[in-house]
């Protein structure tokens, strides 16, 4: 988060003003993780989360199922230790109080207790292999970099954040209207981009093939910087992208990106959207006008709107109907079902000054959670 | 099943003889003859390993639905059309007994079976398609009318854009989990809703063969429990050894019966070994002749590959006594070696001692120190069959594909790829056999040669 959102946004959260005489110091000091395990981070809830019902209040539950689920923790010394487990509350809460990791990484649920791993042979009927992880995506502003020139890198603004607001709204409106999905989590990753998280019981016994499966349909930019970036759909469109088109990306496209991304007002910004159009003919007769429009004045019609119109009448004229779907998301991360699974969830203990004020103002006052650590509404922890 | 040994074979005609692929779900109640179990067995094989060698050279989809009606066609027609489909669920249960037994050989019979029956499904009609969804335990159904209607615009959208015809008011649909369906939610090829995959009639084969598969898949394991507890120990008379037998047979011609025995001389030998014989046998023929020694494993498969070539015993003799006398001297080849050699070109020859080693036979022997048989694409080091592929004439480009055969173990098309290229000609049918590699050589240089002369 930016200084200004963080100013703008969470105001939910009632606040007196800081208080003169607190000089916080610039910086992380490993004395703040202490008190941030101790007094604000969700040890029950994340414990009712992850135990997914089985938490050993009604008969019908599997009494193993959290013991099952592996935790890392990287602690200060950058020393990562893996197959971390529990077997309650009070355990996963004494544990990360007196390790105080600087992130915590949760990894899928295993067949058996991963302390109980070395016991289990790697073949046969009696294995130590991972049976349940959710369907995660990450995507990256960064991602996004050949489309945005505001920022660069793991900067961002108010300009090119509404990017990742609409790949997540169609990537959500598709795992719940198309993969019938509910119980989904979309979270800030705390840098530069947004995790989302399907917790459906369904979801975390997804096969690799599955998942790769949906990644596959949600992909439309089948390239990378060393291939030939075209991204064209010649004739109709399969009913999910012409849903994402009409109901999301045209109208962000058009009103807002266009303009705040001036996108067609250099040579070099549009050679690139150029460069995505297969038909030459097309191509070169755009190329001229645009090379002439720059020495004659315009009309009051932004420039950009003016040559997004005349690409889409050459393209309709052209009888080849491309539709400039720009690429969603370039880097999906599936996580797989596999012992090299993804850091996913990730709290982390590096905190900003502008926390740390909110804290000390708070003296002991727990914050909401929703907004603290930018959980949706949809966070639900009664699951299958 | 029954086997019997009777000469006549009664048989009931199975239920589920509407559609003609059948489900394989249980071993028939037939009365089978003993013969019929084993001839039937190789007729299948034949087909799945034609599927497999079609498979390793990378035959498109189009070309291996082809391939599958050719094969079958060719392989599995009964002379009494009635019993078409008992020989068809026979083979495929005589063929589990034999495939059972090890992981490797599930794992091959478990691919080419699905194979085979993924192109026998697509080359059914609508008819036979639709009957056997019926009979599969599928998590799908039919959508109803109003379901149709409701979907009609996805549906078609779907339809216009991989460039299909529109579905017709009276097109079926299945509505499956999609997670039954990956590959055609990965392509896009299905309208997906809440979690159900709308699959068309054309689209349907990727969920039978999934099913065929799971279902063989499981079988094999319980036939092989079945196998090694209780049929092996009771059957080790009668179907035991045909069942061994069985995974390790070579299908074709055996070149025990030469037509043309005499026609190839001793003075001929030097030159067709450097023209004509598979590069298994021009090693041993070369290092016969520079050792002047061969043992056993060699002159076997050396031996009897040369009686098959054509040569006449009386030439053989004289051949590895030239030899083998100058090491051993020619008193104690009369004694030690001759005998082995008249045996090879008996009359009595048993029915597999005596007939040259097929590429399958070769290919799984276990050359020890000092040997100098087996299969040189199996049992030399990279850099040694490069070598000896360099002297038989094999350019850079052909080896580098001959080599990487050999790293995915298809020993026999590195030597067809070999055969082809030391020929200049392409070998379609594959090397299965030295002596076949011989007389295909013989018949692309013969009658140059007679040109010549």
């Amino acid at each position: 988060m930016t200084k200004e959102e963080s100013k703008n946004g969470s105001d939910d959260m009632l606040i007196d003003g800081p208080k003169q005489g607190n000089v916080i110091p610039d910086g992380f000091n490993p004395n703040y993780l202490k008190v941030y395990y101790g007094r604000l981070f969700p040890h029950a809830d994340i414990f009712k989360w992850m135990s997914y019902g089985n938490d050993g209040r009604h008969p019908a539950c599997d009494k193993s199922y959290f013991g099952r689920r592996e935790f890392s923790f990287t602690l200060d010394n950058d020393i990562y230790l893996r197959f971390q487990s529990f077997n309650s509350e009070s355990e996963l809460e004494n544990s990360i109080k007196e390790k105080c990791p600087s992130k915590i990484d949760i990894g899928p649920v295993y067949s058996v207790d991963p302390a109980k791993r070395h016991a289990y042979a790697q073949g046969g009927d009696n294995v130590f292999a991972p049976v349940e992880r959710e369907l995660i995506f990450d995507i990256d502003i960064t991602d996004y970099d050949d489309v945005r020139y505001c920022c660069s890198g793991a900067d961002v603004c108010l300009e090119c954040w509404p990017l990742m607001t609409v790949a997540i709204k169609v990537i959500d409106t598709a795992l719940r209207d198309d993969f019938g999905f509910d119980h989904i989590l979309w979270v800030y990753s705390g840098r530069r981009g947004v995790h989302c998280w399907v917790c459906d019981g369904k979801a975390r016994r997804l096969t690799n093939e599955q998942r790769g499966a949906i990644a596959d349909y949600f992909r439309v930019y089948k390239g990378n910087e060393n291939s030939n970036k075209k991204v064209s759909f010649p004739g109709p469109l399969h009913p999910f992208l012409v849903r994402s088109y009409t109901e999301v990306l045209r109208e962000f496209f058009e009103e807002k990106l266009l303009l705040s991304q001036n996108l067609f007002s250099t040579e070099e910004r549009y050679e690139k959207i150029l460069s995505m159009i297969p038909d030459e003919s097309v191509t070169s007769e755009l190329r001229g006008k645009w090379q002439e429009n720059r020495r004659s004045s315009n009309s009051k019609e932004d420039i950009n709107f003016f040559r997004w119109e005349q690409l889409k009448n050459t393209l309709q004229s052209g009888k080849q109907k491309v539709v400039f779907v720009f690429p969603l998301t370039q880097k999906i991360v599936k996580s797989w079902i596999q012992l090299q699974y993804q850091p996913c969830l990730s709290f982390y203990g590096n905190l900003t000054r502008e926390i740390l004020e909110w804290m000390l103002i708070m003296n002991g006052r727990k914050p909401h959670l929703g907004n603290q650590l930018g959980f949706s509404d949809h966070h639900s922890c009664s699951l299958c | 099943m029954e086997i019997v040994r009777s000469q006549r074979s009664r048989t009931n005609t199975p239920n589920d003889s509407v559609s003609t692929l059948p489900l394989y779900r249980y071993a028939p109640q037939l009365e089978v003859r003993l013969e019929d179990f084993e001839v039937f067995a190789m007729d299948r094989l034949r087909v799945l390993k034609g599927i497999s060698d079609a498979l390793a050279r990378g035959k498109r989809p189009e070309e291996m639905e082809n391939l599958v009606r050719d094969l079958w066609k060719a392989n599995m027609r009964h002379p009494e059309a009635s019993e078409d489909v008992n020989k068809d669920i026979i083979s495929h249960f005589v063929l589990r007994l034999v495939y059972c037994r090890t992981e490797d050989l599930r794992k091959w019979f478990l691919s080419m079976e699905t194979a085979l029956y993924r192109y026998r499904f697509l080359l059914g009609s609508s008819e036979a398609k639709r009957a056997l969804m019926e009979e599969f335990d599928l998590p799908c159904k039919a959508i109803s009318r109003t379901e149709f209607e409701n979907a009609k615009e996805k549906l078609e959208q779907v339809a216009r854009s991989f460039d299909q015809p529109l579905p017709t008011a009276d097109a079926i649909f299945y509505k499956v989990p999609f997670e039954e369906v990956p590959e055609l939610v990965a392509g896009r090829r299905v309208y997906i809703h809440k979690g159900h995959a709308y699959v068309a009639m054309h689209q349907v084969v990727s969920l039978v063969v999934t099913q065929f598969r799971s279902n063989l898949s499981k079988a094999l394991i319980l036939t092989n429990r079945k196998w090694t507890s209780t049929i092996r120990e009771q059957e080790r008379d009668r179907l035991t050894p045909i069942v061994e037998a069985l995974s390790m047979s070579y299908l074709g011609p055996d070149y025990s019966q030469t037509k043309e025995f005499g026609e190839i001389s001793i003075k001929d030998l030097d030159q067709l070994a450097r023209s004509s014989f598979p590069l298994c046998m021009r090693h041993l023929f070369d290092k016969l002749r520079e050792d002047h020694h061969l043992k056993h494993g060699g002159r076997m498969q050396l031996g009897l590959f040369l009686k098959g070539v054509g040569l006449r015993m009386e030439d053989a003799l004289a051949f590895w006594k030239a030899e083998f006398s100058q090491k051993v001297g020619a008193e104690r080849f009369d004694k030690e070696y001759a005998y082995s050699i008249r045996h090879n070109y008996g009359k009595e020859g048993k029915r597999t001692d005596y007939t040259p080693y097929s590429c399958q036979k070769i290919i799984s022997s276990t050359p020890g120190v000092g040997d100098h048989h087996g299969c040189p694409y199996r049992h030399f080091s990279e850099e040694n069959l490069r070598a000896a592929l360099g002297r038989m004439g094999v350019g850079s480009r052909a080896m580098e594909d001959v080599v990487d055969k050999v790293r995915n173990r298809h020993y026999q098309l590195a030597c067809t790829l070999t055969f082809e290229a030391v020929h200049s000609s392409s070998c379609d049918a594959g090397i299965n056999h030295p002596n076949q590699y011989f007389s295909d050589s013989h018949k692309i240089l013969q009658p140059k040669n007679n040109n010549a002369a």
